[in-house]
């Protein structure tokens, strides 16, 4: 996406806040400057106002490529920096065909059927904090 | 071509066989009705068998006047092409082998033979044996059509059953409410892992699975392909906010699945079906309770 005829000037990303959660709802192609203000914003926003989940829904994107699994692995490393959770939502199955296709597994990010299980997520999360970020994962 | 019929025609063997063969059609077409390739497919009536038999005579006369007696593509046989199909076809389905059929096509031969030496009674003898020649390999090649059709309907058969397998075998069975199951068997190959993937992820979508079962039960062997197909399958379930169990994998699997060294770790794996779905249940905070009695664990 480097050197697009014509990104969108001024297009950006609503980030929203619920509470201690960040909602941010991606659609249709994500241009190097958009993606780039979405990760500042997100930054400030965590770090000045509390947060402590990141809800991603990708319900909107249909395609996707390298870039944007770059993006997504980087906003949850940050998060995580800043003692947030991020949480993928709504992934559809042709965009997690072509990430595991193009070798990003994203092994680092928590994902989620919905937005709203997202949230339910976290919320339980948020509730138990002692529990570490694998505890989903662990086998009984 | 019949308007080319001149006294001149005649000496070049391939026109008189396609005259000869355009003149005693009747005859011809009579005595096929009676052979077993023509009277065991239509067995409703005899004029059925006549019919087809003309048709075919007169296919092998266009394709001798047109002098082509050697090539399978020659326009006279693309109008029995289609007739030749079915007849192979009946043939094949009441069991004929290739080599019967074969067998069956030069039969045909014979009693056209008789009558092309009967007709040619008065001929020198160089040209009666020209004309048997080019009867002869014009039925050779009628044969090679036979078989080549035959063999045709066979592949498309294949073809057809092939890709009806890829569908029927991955059917998406939703165990519980949020928890769904693909029973695989047989070999995962590359085309069949990706629409095993396909039909999975789209029921993880339309059944807002939460969990999604893997069972492995019926897979003769895996290798690092396989192995790396499920775990594409995994990762990609795994994205969409699913969690993914692979279950069933029999002793021998896991041993080879050791030796080979693929590192199956990130894999949440149960012995059966039944421990997956124990395993689901539970995360999905449901338990199972026999009707007296304690609450059964799963492992």
């Amino acid at each position: 996406m480097t050197g697009e005829a014509a990104p969108p000037p001024d297009g950006y990303v609503p980030v929203l806040r619920l509470g201690g959660i960040l909602l941010v709802t991606l659609q249709g192609d994500l241009y190097d400057s958009t993606a780039e203000r979405l990760r500042q914003d997100i930054g400030r926003t965590v770090s000045d106002d509390a947060v402590t989940g990141v809800v991603i829904d990708l319900s909107g994107v249909e395609i996707v490529d390298s870039f944007m699994g770059r993006v997504l692995s980087d906003i949850a490393a940050m998060t995580r920096l800043l003692a947030a959770q991020t949480v993928v939502a709504g992934m559809r199955p042709a965009v997690a065909i072509t990430l595991v296709e193009l070798g990003l597994t994203l092994p680092g990010l928590r994902t989620a059927l919905s937005t709203e299980e997202a949230m339910n997520l976290l919320g339980a999360e948020v509730a138990n904090l002692p529990r570490t970020a694998g505890a989903r994962r662990e086998r009984p | 071509m019949p308007e080319q019929h001149t006294a001149e025609d005649r000496t070049d063997p391939r026109q008189e066989v396609a005259a000869f063969l355009r003149e005693r059609r009747e005859q011809i077409a009579q005595r096929w009705a009676d052979a077993a390739v023509f009277r065991t497919v239509f067995t409703v009536s005899r004029d059925e068998a006549v019919e087809a038999g003309r048709a075919v005579v007169e296919a092998l006369a266009a394709v001798a006047a047109s002098g082509r007696i050697e090539d399978l593509e020659a326009d006279g046989f693309a109008v029995v092409r289609e007739q030749l199909a079915r007849t192979a076809h009946a043939r094949a389905r009441a069991g004929a082998t290739t080599g019967q059929i074969s067998a069956e096509m030069e039969a045909l031969r014979p009693p056209v033979t008789e009558l092309l030496l009967d007709e040619l009674s008065g001929a020198p003898a160089d040209h009666v044996r020209e004309c048997t020649t080019v009867l002869a390999v014009l039925m050779g090649t009628l044969r090679l059509v036979m078989l080549e059709t035959t063999t045709v309907a066979g592949q498309d058969l294949i073809n057809r059953q092939r890709l009806e397998m890829l569908e029927i075998a991955t059917p998406v069975i939703k165990l519980w409410e949020g928890i769904v199951a693909v029973p695989l068997i047989g070999t995962l190959d590359s085309a069949r892992s990706q629409v095993v993937m396909e039909t999975l992820l789209d029921a993880i979508v339309e059944q807002h699975a939460r969990i999604a079962i893997l069972d492995i039960t019926g897979v003769p062997t895996v290798d690092s392909l396989v192995a790396q197909h499920l775990m594409k399958t995994v990762a990609a379930a795994r994205l969409m906010g699913a969690e993914c169990i692979v279950s069933g994998i029999r002793p021998a699997i896991a041993q080879t699945i050791v030796h080979l060294g693929i590192d199956l770790s990130s894999i949440l794996t149960r012995a059966s079906l039944a421990d997956a779905l124990a395993y689901a249940l539970q995360q999905q905070g449901a338990h199972i309770v026999p009707s007296s009695g304690p609450v059964v664990e799963p492992r």
